[in-house]
This record gives C-alpha cells, structure tokens and sequence, in this order.
C-alpha cells in the first residue's frame, strides 16, 4: 500500500454525470489502457520495479501479470538507466515496451539512455530505426514525499528533440493518451499526478485514442486564459470558478501534451482574451510556464494587455513536511489572484 | 622503459590448433578482411589532416582481428551494437565501405545521413545495429535487442563490443545482471587495450581479472589472444552457440593494443602516457603480420598473392573516397528529417 494513500483517499473531486456514460476511475483507466493494449498488440510489455507486486504500480498494473504472463508483465532490477536502455534496445528491435516507474525521480537514473539513446537513434539512424517506447511515472505531493519524491521533470526534458511528453488530467485523457503513446513510434513519456488517481470520470470501454500534441478547453471566457496540463487543470478549474463568481471569466486550457506543445490553442485563446496564467505543477523557471510565456511574447505579442503570469513552483526543492508545504504549492486562490491581477491591469 | 602492459598470448604458435579447422580460402577471407581495414585506416589517417573528414575518428589499427574474428562467427542477422571505435566493426560486419566513407565526409548519402559521424557507423541490411559514442551506452540497448530476439523467438544473437572502461561503468553492470536474469543471446565481447583516452587501467581499476567482474554475474567468462584472429573466431562461435541453443550470455576478454591515439591521426605514446616501448613491443605481435607470417609459413600465401591483394584492396579504397568527395552534401531540409518518426 503506497504511504500516500489516506492522503490520496482524502481528496474530493467533483462526480462526474453517469448518464453521459460508464464511470471509472483514473487508476481503472489506466489499467484498461494497459490491458487492451497487451490484447491487441504482441510486441507490448510492461515492465517496472513493482508492477506485479501487491500495490500493482498504485493498482494501475494489478492482475495484468496473471492475465497475460510473466514475460509480458514483469518486475526489474533495481537498474533504471539498464532497464532504460533495454527498453529502448527491444523498441529498437520490433518490441513496444511499457517502462513503468512509480515515481519521475527515479527516471532522473535514467537519462542518459532517455535523452542521449532512446530520444537520439531515429535521428542518428537516419530515419531507419524507431524507437516507440512509453516511460510511465506518477508525479507525487504530500505526506512526506519531499526533495526526492515529488519532482516533476517534463521541464527538464522540453528541450530534448526526439521525446513526446503527455500529461494527463482526466480519467478518459489518461486512457486514451496512453493508447495513443503506446501506439506512437517514438519514446513518450506519460506524467501521471498522483493526485489525480482517485478522480473519476466517463471513460468510454474499448479502443480509442487522445490525440498527442492537441490542446483542448476546458472552459470558455473571455477575460482570462488559464492554461496548464495535468493536476494544473484540477487547480485551474476551481480557480475560474473562483473568478467567475466574481464576473471574471477564465478560459481553461487543458494542453494534454506539453511536448509536442499546442501552439495554436493558446494564441487562439490569447487573441481572444488577451492575457494568460500559466499553470505548472513543476518549476516555474526553464520549465512549461518559461516556455508559454515565451510563447506569448514572441508569437501572441500584439494580443498581449497584460504580462504573462506564472503560478508554479519557487526556485525551491519541495519540503518533506506539511507545515513547510502548505507555504510551497499553488493552489485555486493563487491562481485566481494571479488572473485577477492581470485583469484588472 | 616500462611496459606497463605487456602481450602474454602465444603469438603465432596460437595458430596452431585452429587452423586444421578451416579452409585455405577461410583463412585467407579472414586475413584479407584484417588487411583490408587495416589499410581503409591508414588511408583514412593519410588524409586525415586535409580536413575533408570533418569527424572525429577513432582508428582500429592494431584491433583487427578482434573485429574480423568475431564477426566470423557471425551471420548477416546476428546483430553487432558498438562504441564510438566503429570502423573495425562496421566493415567487418560487412557494412558498405562507400556509405562509410560519404558519412566520415558529411555527405548526404552517408551511412547515417550526414547525422551519424564517424562513432556512428550503421548498416542495417547486415546487422551493424547501432552504436553509442557514450561509454557503455549501447550494452543495455544490446541487451535490449536480445530481449526482444527472445521475446519474439528468433533465432538471432547479439553482440556488443565493449572496451575495459565500460567494466566501469554502472549500466553495463547492471546489463550483465539482467542478461543473466533472463538468460539473453548475447554476447559481451571486451576489448581490453588497456587505456580509456590515455587513463591506464591501473589508475581506473584495482588489480584485477576483469573476467571476475562477470563471473560475479554467473556469466561464463573466458579471455581469449585478441591478436589471435582464429582463437578470436574460435571463442566467439563458442559463445554464439551458447546464446543461440538458449544458453544464456557470454563474457569474452580480448586483450589487444591499440597501435594509435585515442582519437585522431597518429599515435600519442609521446606524451607520455604510456611508454613508446610498449606499442613497440605490441606492434611485434601485429595481428596482422603475425598471421600473414603464418600463412606464408603454410603455403597459403605468397608475396605474388598479397601484391595482388592489396593493388585490388587500393583500387577500392580509392574509388570509395573519390566517391564520398563527389557526393552530395545536404541542404537545410535534411535538417530536419527524423527527428520523430511518423
């Protein structure tokens, strides 16, 4: 059972409607991801340190080792930058290989086969080797996961030509961008948040597919652009809830894949209202929040009425204790003052 | 004079016990594949310093058999993986001499594009897979291959060329572990010159039998003459036929001298690093002229033969490099090719 888990429990999200369709959760989404993609595709495997045990990679991997076999499901050893690299060399090789870790920090073991190898050979290759592997991980906060349990790196890794980048923030989104990942010829690294993992929401049986590099609105308005990926939208969300109330109306924008990045939502969005908070559940500096706010100055200028707004993380490492952390993440209010201050400029 | 590291093979005694194993025309194939690389090198450090080869290299003079042992034992679907010292393995793998001589010019017609360089030699139509230019880079990607052969139950094996300093690093331990966990057709095939850029062994490792460090792993470990090109051969079949029948990974330790500089033209042993002396002492056990010195001793080759060999072997190597000159460079939009595949 991961620590976590009374945190996680705890949380409260907002029903969704079961008449719009069947109701699963977040982790259940995952799983069927998974599990449709071992049926209908010989070359899957999922691999990672835990993913047959009890916890079952917070359950998203649970029952799949029994279902399709220990060669297809299996544990590792404690090797991320090995495993890595075998990912990629079976990628390489015809296989399509699932790399689970329960945590980003771990894939930080990992970068020299993520960003130097398996991100490198289809260009260093000349196009003749594809190398269409998933690096799965799930974001944490809280309880005590601290410095070294809590990072989200996709900042760190916006840079690097040849890797795709998904964050999800819904249950269907989580389902059908990891199909989409799996089913892509290049590595793709899908940034679960652990928050997220007890949110239910209509997720469709079967095969379908979230496209990777489309944007999508989660909210219309016309006064403010808030725009984000993954946990970032939850807070979003509520923020223009917040802001609504007070006749400000945000538009919510769900990026989905941070690389390759949706330009144009956010200029459309921009045009239109003409300010923008950027949202990240990672660094505010050299990360997502950087690059959007680049992107508005180089590309959305003249559509700009106010400075772009960043709610993120300090220059800090996150603290392991809740009295410290409560002063260390952003919340709805924070990003509702952000949107307000650039209102009213 | 110190010979910090000196032969302790055989030398052409070693032939011996191989040789009734082959054929005169196997024997000779092996030795004109030495010879051929051996002078694509020197052509290759000849104009080097014309700076038409905008590359780094990293020449394989004194390395030959090693490369053209191993791939013997090889077919064309057996997969290699190497490191940045690329030239030996590729062309004995049989990769296409012109497509490695318009890359080693940036030309668009290169093995990789224009995008590979040097250190990054492929050609996969004859199982030259992929290399790293990062020590230790390409041994979990090897094992990844395996994996996958296993998997999908081919009947291919792979083999990754290694050097001593890749013993160092932690990847390739832990690629040894998982190879062994999961009993994978591969084979680690070590290198060991001795020196990693101009770092002797000594000041990177305790004294040790670097065949323990994968014995520790339950791997089967053996060292084999690496100027020996027949015990190369001899050894490696061995290993491949263990992979093959399912009988897991192969750690094989070829001692042998690079007779040249880490990188670049010419030999640095002036520097100091290491003693003049001892690539002399090396360059006595020439893996090339220790085996044409057997040959000849044999009756399988003559002066009249290796003239004949080697005006054929210069015509070619002329004709790749008057081709790579002529090549097309590329334009601004090959740039951005292949940087995602569709």
């Amino acid at each position: 059972m991961p620590w976590d888990e009374a945190l996680v429990n705890s949380l409260v999200y907002d029903k969704p409607d079961p008449g719009e369709g069947r109701v699963s959760t977040y982790v259940s989404a995952v799983r069927e991801a998974l599990t449709l993609a071992l049926e209908h595709d010989p070359r899957v495997f999922v691999l990672g340190q835990g993913v047959d045990d009890p916890s079952a990679m917070f359950g998203t991997t649970r029952g799949l080792q029994q279902q399709f076999g220990s060669q297809r499901v299996f544990d590792i050893p404690l090797s991320e930058e090995g495993m890595m690299g075998v990912s990629a060399g079976a990628a390489m090789n015809g296989m399509r290989p699932v790399y689970m870790h329960n945590r980003p920090d771990f894939i930080l073991l990992a970068f020299n086969q993520l960003v130097t190898h398996a991100a490198k050979f289809h260009f260093m290759d000349n196009g003749t080797t594809d190398v269409p592997m998933v690096v799965w991980a799930a974001i944490g906060r809280g309880w005590g996961s601290g410095a070294q349990h809590s990072q989200a790196i996709h900042g760190m890794l916006l840079g690097v030509p040849g890797l795709k980048i998904v964050m999800p923030s819904t249950p269907y989104d989580a389902k059908g961008l990891l199909l989409s990942a799996i089913i892509d010829n290049n590595p793709v690294c899908v940034f679960e948040h652990r928050w997220l993992m007890k949110k239910d929401g209509v997720v469709p049986e079967g095969l379908y597919r979230v496209p990777i590099g489309k944007g999508v609105y989660r909210r219309r308005g016309k006064d403010v652009t808030i725009v984000g990926a993954s946990h970032a939208i939850e807070l979003g969300a509520q923020a223009a809830s917040l802001l609504a109330s007070e006749g400000i109306e945000a538009e919510v924008i769900d990026l989905r894949t941070v690389k390759p990045l949706d330009e144009a939502i956010v200029l459309e969005s921009l045009k239109k209202t003409g300010r923008l908070v950027v949202v990240d559940t990672a660094w505010m500096k050299g990360g997502l929040c950087a690059e959007i706010g680049c992107l508005a100055a180089e590309k959305g200028f003249a559509d700009l009425k106010a400075p772009v707004c960043r709610v993120g993380l300090p220059d800090v490492p996150t603290p392991a204790g809740y009295t410290l952390e409560q002063f260390y993440y952003p919340d709805a209010a924070r990003i509702a003052a952000a949107a307000r201050g650039i209102v009213r400029v | 004079m110190t010979i910090r590291y000196p032969y302790t093979g055989e030398g052409a005694r070693g032939f011996d016990r191989f040789a009734q194993s082959h054929s005169g025309a196997k024997l000779l194939g092996l030795y004109r594949s030495m010879l051929r690389i051996r002078r694509i090198e020197e052509e290759i450090e000849r104009r080097y310093h014309q700076d038409q080869m905008k590359t780094p290299i990293h020449l394989v003079i004194g390395q030959e058999a090693t490369s053209v042992g191993c791939c013997a034992a090889l077919g064309e679907t057996d997969l290699l993986y190497s490191s940045h010292r690329t030239h030996g393995n590729y062309l004995a793998k049989g990769g296409d001499l012109k497509a490695m001589l318009c890359e080693m010019h940036c030309r668009i017609n290169g093995c990789a594009g224009s995008r590979g360089g040097s250190m990054h030699l492929i050609d996969k139509r004859v199982g030259m897979a992929g290399t790293s230019a990062i020590v230790g880079g390409a041994v979990p990607i090897a094992a990844g291959a395996a994996l996958a052969a296993q998997m999908k139950g081919e009947d291919h094996v792979v083999v990754v060329f290694l050097g001593d300093s890749t013993t160092e690093e932690g990847v390739a331990s832990e690629s040894l572990n998982f190879a062994a966990l999961k009993q994978l057709p591969l084979v680690f095939f070590c290198e060991n010159n001795f020196y990693s850029v101009q770092s002797p062994l000594a000041t990177r490792q305790p004294a040790r039998d670097l065949r323990t460090w994968a014995a520790s792993y339950a791997i089967p470990a053996v060292r084999v003459d690496g100027v020996n090109v027949l015990a190369v051969l001899e050894e490696t079949q061995t290993a491949v036929a263990r992979a093959r029948s399912g009988g897991g990974p192969t750690f094989i330790e070829a001692p042998v001298y690079r007779f040249r500089a880490h990188g670049g033209a010419g030999d640095d042993s002036r520097t100091g690093y290491r003693d003049v002396a001892e690539r002399e002492a090396w360059e006595r056990v020439d893996p090339l002229t220790l085996f044409s010195g057997f040959l000849m001793a044999g009756g399988m080759l003559d002066e009249r033969a290796t003239a004949v060999m080697e005006e054929a072997l210069a015509a070619e190597i002329a004709d790749a490099f008057e081709l790579a000159l002529a090549s097309p460079i590329p334009v601004e939009a090959d740039l951005y090719r292949h940087v995602y595949a569709d």
